[in-house]
């Protein structure tokens, strides 16, 4: 068992995390060192009887003393936000070829899904040392997905996908607990991500049963919802070449561009005339209401999985 | 000690002939006169009523969590029954405790005698705030008999919405009402301030405690009808099924976290700008010096205020809010700590060169200065985003904001309840119990805290009933110290309430302080004034400008009111 | 300076009834920023919502009886007219016209409740409650329309507060229990005022939607 002080830094930005919370420990401990020594100073000094001398403050002490800590505090101020900003930019940055994980919440567990199908209950087994997507969605209630060992965690909402990117650097097996309060059983919401090297890894994952590749189910939705019918290169009707577009920016008729994520292939199923893609007619039909959230899950996998060249 | 003790007690009886002038307290006799009143004085003994009895009802439900929490099993409560205690403790604490503390009982009694008037600008109105606020209780109480609300008293959507089978709309509506009447008092105090100062009391002499509570006032005013349209909606879809914030058809539950917490953060300020006033009458009273800084001890107020309502992004930095939002409320909340911190610093300098004395309510503000900086400090721990994605939802802010709320203000309404005590009732009590119980409130506090940092960075999250071993030692300590807490926080309760049957008779100005309200008996007389002060001087004059207090013996000096 | 026997007199703490006067003026005017900012929180979550989904608000919005809504907006403009008049006529001590033109604002305002009164009829044997058997099938313009009803049950209910208050103040000082002078009159105006405000930002985002 770990000593009752250290957590393991086991992910990339732990340490990174850890480090400016180590700064932040030295700043605070020394701004309290310097209050309270201002406080008992003064309050032993100056206590009513004491010898030392009163009388008016010097001039310097009211203007000069005023603005300097004034300034110092700012700067001292600006510096951690600057430390701290560059940090979260640095950590958001887009990773290409992540291995994406799915996971769902509900009240009360975590259902977590690997890219080839393979689906675990409140546990997640990771590689280490590779660059983790988690794309994350909720059932029900707002959950939170934390694993304090690697410094990570992100609310998981209904009806939108949130994110974590991660790489884990230690094998071993680490806490998962819901940190966003969604009823009776929070305390009970954990699980543990499970780090191992990659060959165990990789027979671990080919162990598991295989539900079908969720990809191949969005593929026969796309035909039998009716995508296949404009979204292919042969079709009379003019629709966006969906090949390759995942991770690629598109485009939009308002001279926006943005990126075709998770999020914007959803939108674009439920909200088609909300981004309309440059160059091309409002036309396509709105499937909200059609698609269930399953269904939906299983669409967009299937474009994710789409490559240039190839297709239906 | 004993010097000071006698100095007062000398000083009561030669003033005060008692039965020769009647105070507000028996002015008019019988139940009615204090149910119908319309005197300030007595409305803030009406809030000090009201607020402790929601104090001990949130205490209790404290006292269930952390009875639980002494082992890491459930063996008290079922997990339902722990969710509706946390959740009856934050909305009782936060609503019906700190919000109305210092501002309903210190705020009403002292604003109009600090600036010289007969009373507030709408008194009937500040009675009927009293009753909004006894009927929000009384409404909130039903629905804990009536099997309580478990959804945290932060209501997150959709589990307040379309999951908790639980009495929402009740304790929402409960909330909603105590916000009209702190609404009702913020429109009071804020043109009370305005256009009843006497003559001579311009702004810039106004003390402290009359900025920090105008400050207060104007984000009541600003902030709560928010919160009251958040919860309004809350209402509407969980009792009528109105979807505003349904994900499944449209809606977005971040966007009430949003409109909650636009309000919310602000009601943080709420609760501890009104302490940051106390602070500054009693630092300067027992340390005989100016504040070091008036005018930047003043606009520290208004920047709080201000900034405060920029900053509320920052519960939301896991909500999936974007990256840029997140650095925007980041900076913010990095340049909102650079006014308190000149507060702590102004606090400290105004001990310099002072001729300070230990008595009770400078132990609170000094303990006050040392549990808020740590407080505060741990705030930039927070407002960083990396380290908040870690910290967030578990025991580190928790114990961040226990620090500030707790440690902070309900420390320093206890400093300013014993500094004002004999003004309020015409009584003393004893020194030395007072003493004692500042400084084992002191380390009760630290005691029950400061390990919630430990275990919150460690991965402990908030609102859990049952957690790992490896928390156990934690939770011990926090329990242990709670315990002492407690004893503290019962005991001034104790001599205080003693103190009016038995204690020695106070005279006008016990502790020799400059402010106006120490120019009228204690306690006051039913106007406030038998002659209206006039004002000719800036506060806290406890020396000349030029010249720090002598060397050995307590100064004569200036009032800042003359009676005209 | 007090009147015997009248329910507004000099209260305290005042020193003088002009100086209550304006402290009358000045927490009313505080009042109604608070006001503003509660309306404000609901504006701003109809803007995002519909900024997220404005075909759905379109729809939904082209289903709100544009006639009841326009007859209503009529009325109430014409009712800030009236308070406006009444009150200044109080104040310059013109009995029987601020006698009137507080009865004709009471009058409007009884009526615009009244037409709401039809327009709900109307709304809801179209059935346009969320839930099960909405008639649009965009689900978000559920949202417009629990929207609509929040708010302008809402906006009702604090019209009703004002008319209350006229009532009040205008029996008062028809039996002379209330002097012509008294601030109660310029503070219900403001607050009638701001009620009226208040439904000139409603109207567009609830009746203009998609009609044009």
């Amino acid at each position: 068992m770990r000593g009752v002080l250290t957590l393991p830094a086991a992910s990339e930005q732990a340490g990174v995390v850890d480090s400016i919370v180590l700064g932040l420990l030295v700043i605070s401990i020394l701004i309290v060192l310097l209050v309270t020594a201002l406080i008992v100073g003064f309050s032993v000094r100056y206590r009513r009887g004491s010898p030392a001398p009163r009388g008016p403050l010097p001039s310097f002490a009211r203007r000069d003393l005023e603005m300097s800590y004034v300034a110092g505090t700012a700067l001292m101020a600006l510096f951690l936000f600057i430390w701290a900003a560059v940090t979260l930019v640095s950590l958001g940055q887009p990773v290409r070829n992540a291995v994406e994980i799915h996971v769902e919440a509900k009240q009360w567990m975590w259902k977590t899904r690997h890219p080839n199908g393979a689906r675990e209950i409140n546990e997640l087994h990771l590689p280490v040392g590779e660059d983790i997507r988690l794309v994350m969605t909720s059932q029900d209630v707002i959950h939170s997905f934390f694993v304090p060992a690697f410094r990570v965690k992100m609310d998981v909402l209904p009806g939108r996908f949130t994110e974590i990117r991660l790489r884990a650097i230690q094998t071993g097996d680490f806490v998962l607990r819901c940190a966003e309060y969604c009823g009776t059983l929070h305390a009970r919401m954990t699980g543990r991500v499970v780090v191992m090297d990659p060959g165990p890894f990789a027979r671990w994952l080919a162990a598991q049963p295989q539900a079908d590749d969720i990809a191949k189910e969005g593929e026969a939705l796309f035909v039998g919802f009716g995508c296949a019918g404009c979204h292919t290169p042969g079709s009379s009707v003019h629709a966006p070449d969906l090949r390759g577009i995942y991770g690629r920016p598109v485009h939009l008729s308002d001279t926006r561009v943005v990126q075709a994520d998770e999020a914007y292939i959803r939108d674009s199923i439920l909200q088609p005339r909300h981004d309309i893609v440059a160059g091309y007619a409002p036309i396509m039909p709105s499937f909200s209401g059609l698609v269930s959230d399953a269904d939906l899950e299983r669409l967009v996998a299937y474009v994710r999985s789409l490559r240039e060249g190839s297709g239906p | 000690m004993s010097g000071d003790t006698a100095r007062i007690e000398r000083a009561g009886p030669e003033e005060i002939t008692p039965g020769e002038r009647d105070s507000y307290l028996t002015h008019e006799t019988g139940i009615l006169s204090w149910l119908l009143t319309e005197d300030h004085k007595r409305i803030a003994l009406l809030y000090m009523f009201g607020v402790t009895i929601f104090f001990f009802i949130g205490g209790a439900a404290a006292v269930v969590m952390r009875l639980e929490l002494f082992t890491p099993g459930s063996d008290v409560v079922e997990p339902d029954t722990y969710n509706r205690m946390f959740t009856l403790h934050g909305i009782v604490m936060v609503w019906f405790f700190l919000v109305p503390l210092i501002p309903n009982t210190l705020g009403n009694f002292l604003l109009p005698l600090m600036i010289g008037a007969r009373d507030v600008a709408f008194p009937r109105i500040n009675l009927a705030s009293w009753y909004l606020f006894m009927t929000a209780g009384m409404l909130l109480i039903y629905a804990w008999i009536a099997g309580g609300v478990d959804t945290g008293w932060t209501f997150y959507t959709p589990y307040s919405t379309a999951f908790a089978n639980s009495h929402v709309v009740m304790a929402a509506l409960a909330v909603i009402i105590a916000g009209f009447s702190s609404i009702a008092t913020g429109v009071n105090f804020i043109a009370t301030t305005h256009m009843l100062r006497a003559p001579g009391m311009t702004w810039f002499r106004l003390p402290l405690f009359v900025w920090a509570i105008y400050g207060t006032s104007l984000v009541m005013v600003l902030a709560t009808p928010v919160l009251a349209a958040s919860l309004l909606l809350i209402a509407a879809e969980h009792a009528l099924g109105l979807p505003v914030f349904d994900p499944a058809r449209g809606g977005d539950p971040v966007l009430f976290q949003h409109i909650f917490w636009f309000y919310s953060h602000p009601a943080v300020y709420i609760m501890i700008l009104p302490s940051f006033g106390v602070i500054s009458e009693i630092v300067t009273c027992f340390a005989r010096r100016r504040v070091f800084g008036y005018n930047f001890m003043v606009y520290a107020i208004l920047w709080i205020a201000v900034v405060g309502f920029l900053v509320w992004g920052h519960h939301m930095f896991v909500a999936g809010q974007s990256l840029y939002a997140s650095l925007v409320f980041s900076f913010l909340s990095f340049v909102i700590a650079v006014p308190s911190a000149i507060k702590v610093f102004n606090w400290s300098f105004t001990l310099y060169r002072g001729q300070i004395t230990f008595e009770p309510p400078m132990l609170y503000a000094l303990g006050f200065i040392g549990l808020f900086t740590i407080g505060g400090l741990t705030g930039l721990w927070v407002a960083a985003v990396p380290v908040d994605v870690h910290v967030t939802d578990t025991y580190f802010v928790v114990a961040h904001f226990h620090f500030i709320m707790v440690g902070g203000a309900v420390t320093a309404f206890y400093g300013g309840l014993t500094f004002w005590w004999p003004k309020i009732t015409g009584r003393l009590y004893p020194m030395g119990w007072a003493r004692f119980a500042a400084v084992l409130m002191f380390f009760g506090f630290f005691f029950t805290f400061f390990p919630m940092f430990i275990m919150g960075y460690l991965g402990m999250p908030r609102r859990y009933q049952v957690y790992p071993e490896e928390f156990h030692v934690w939770h011990v300590m926090a329990s242990s110290g709670a315990v002492l807490l407690a004893v503290a926080y019962l005991l001034p309760m104790g001599f205080l309430g003693l103190s009016i049957l038995r204690g020695a008779r106070a005279g006008d100005n016990p502790w020799d302080a400059t402010g106006l309200e120490w120019c009228t008996s204690s306690p006051p007389p039913r106007e406030n004034f038998r002659t209206p002060p006039v004002v000719r001087e800036r506060p806290y004059l406890y020396h000349p400008d030029a010249i720090g207090p002598g060397h050995e013996t307590r100064e004569p000096h200036r009032r800042q009111g003359q009676q005209s | 300076m007090s009147v015997s026997g009248t329910a507004e007199a000099l209260h305290e703490p005042w020193r003088s009834l002009r100086r209550q006067r304006e402290g009358t003026s000045f927490g009313t005017w505080v009042f109604l920023g608070s006001e503003l900012m509660m309306f404000g929180g609901l504006v701003l979550i109809y803007a995002v919502n519909r900024a997220l989904h404005p075909d759905a608000f379109t729809a939904g919005g082209r289903e709100t009886s544009l006639i009841y809504g326009t007859v209503n907006t009529a009325v109430l403009l014409t009712s800030s007219l009236t308070m406006a008049v009444g009150s200044e006529a109080a104040r310059a001590g013109l009995r029987r016209l601020a006698l009137r033109t507080l009865l004709a604002t009471i009058a409007l305002g009884c009526t615009f409740l009244a037409v709401k009164g039809f327009e709900y009829n109307e709304d809801i044997a179209k059935g346009m409650i969320p839930g099960p058997g909405f008639p649009l099938e965009e689900p978000a313009a559920q949202i417009f329309w629990a929207l609509y009803w929040i708010m302008t049950a809402l906006h009702a209910l604090h019209l009703t507060v004002g008319i209350g208050l006229v009532s009040i103040f205008t029996y008062q000082y028809w039996k002379l229990e209330r002097l012509h002078q008294s601030p109660a009159f310029e503070g219900t105006a403001l607050y009638w005022h701001l009620v009226d405000i208040i439904w000139i930002f409603l109207y567009p985002l609830f009746y203009l939607m998609g009609r044009s």
